[in-house]
């Protein structure tokens, strides 16, 4: 099966290396034939992102600064030199000062609460408002979120009420956007070991728990993660928006503990 | 046992950091002698976390800034 994304063309924002759960998604779309171009932000991520850029045979790499509204429209005046129009955009973008992914939530402080919702959830208003007038046949946008926006996930903390944010965000955006044919989903997967998931306490912990509890049994992967995203952002999906899909082997449907999973405890 | 940690540290730093297995001596920085930036710290740190199958808590891997620091970490970790 290829030829899914054959002629679109879209940019991913927020890969970071070959854990991100953007990789994932950006190898499948370049599989079904997508064309690729990647934002980053900063040298330490250039010089991540342009080698796997170069991988799925793409040289389009942008510098944006999706917290700032100037680094944005400096990044789509760049795209739309290369490009007179985008069929997708993968937002993968979330920060918050790890020192408060532990702890407790009620500790949060009101800098650190700003600066999260802004890089992980404002973010994604901003950047598809960016790239709306280059959706002129219309477009798909996708998102990644945690379950730990709709239950409290221990260390995800104030990730979590961004995340939240982040989901209902797609909701509104999925509204505002419909009547041009603009689609707007999110894909909430399960816990995976990256780079953004490195800054959250016990996570081994959490992946256990997951892999005994969830219905599949297993954690999920990027290549579950890029499945989902190529369906979301392919024409497969042509009629939905406003979705957020778990990508997470079940595991949001579980309400306790299975029985034959065995007690676990933390390592340290 | 040990010497094999030795080793198996010194070979993720040299496939993750791109660098001749010679300069990976135990006293080599990751930052001022090997050329890593902070992100490489991060991904070091979680590819040692898969092969040895541990967890380095960030207040341990903060400490972690030679390849001899993760070879002692590693091997107390495991001895413990």
């Amino acid at each position: 099966m290829t030829g899914l994304m054959q002629g679109k063309r879209g940019l991913i924002m927020g890969l970071a290396n070959e854990k991100s759960l953007a990789w994932g998604i950006s190898k499948k779309l370049a599989e079904h034939g997508a064309e690729l171009a990647f934002s980053y932000l900063g040298d330490a991520l250039e010089k991540r992102v342009r080698p796997l850029a170069e991988q799925l045979g793409s040289d389009l790499c942008i510098p944006c600064d999706a917290s700032d509204q100037d680094s944005i429209d400096a990044c789509f005046r760049t795209l739309g030199e290369h490009w007179d129009g985008i069929d997708f955009l993968v937002h993968a973008i979330g920060f918050s000062d790890k020192n408060e992914l532990r702890g407790k939530y009620v500790d949060t402080s009101l800098d650190n609460f700003l600066m999260t919702m802004n890089v992980s959830a404002y973010s994604l208003v901003a950047v598809t408002r960016a790239a709306r007038p280059m959706m002129k046949n219309g477009g798909s946008v996708l998102t990644l979120t945690y379950y730990g926006a709709e239950k409290v996930i221990p260390h995800y903390n104030v990730m979590g009420v961004a995340k939240a944010a982040l989901e209902s965000s797609v909701q509104y955006l999925a509204v505002d956007l419909g009547p041009e044919n603009i689609r707007v989903n999110a894909v909430s997967a399960g816990p995976i070991k990256t780079l953004a998931a490195s800054g959250i306490g016990d996570f081994r912990y959490i992946l256990k728990w997951n892999e005994l509890n969830a219905p599949l049994r297993r954690n999920v992967t990027i290549e579950d993660v890029g499945g989902a995203g190529l369906y979301l952002l392919s024409d497969l999906a042509s009629g939905v928006t406003g979705e957020v899909h778990h990508v997470d082997a079940g595991y949001h449907t579980i309400g306790m503990k299975a029985e034959d999973a065995p007690d676990i405890a933390l390592d340290h | 046992m040990s010497d094999d940690i030795a080793e198996r540290v010194k070979k993720i730093v040299v496939e993750h950091l791109g660098v001749e297995s010679d300069k990976v001596t135990e006293d080599a920085s990751f930052i001022d002698d090997l050329g890593a930036d902070s992100l490489d710290i991060v991904e070091l740190v979680m590819a040692f976390e898969e092969e040895f199958n541990v967890e380095i808590p960030d207040d341990a891997a903060e400490k972690i800034t030679t390849v001899k620091d993760a070879i002692d970490y590693i091997r107390n970790v495991k001895a413990a």
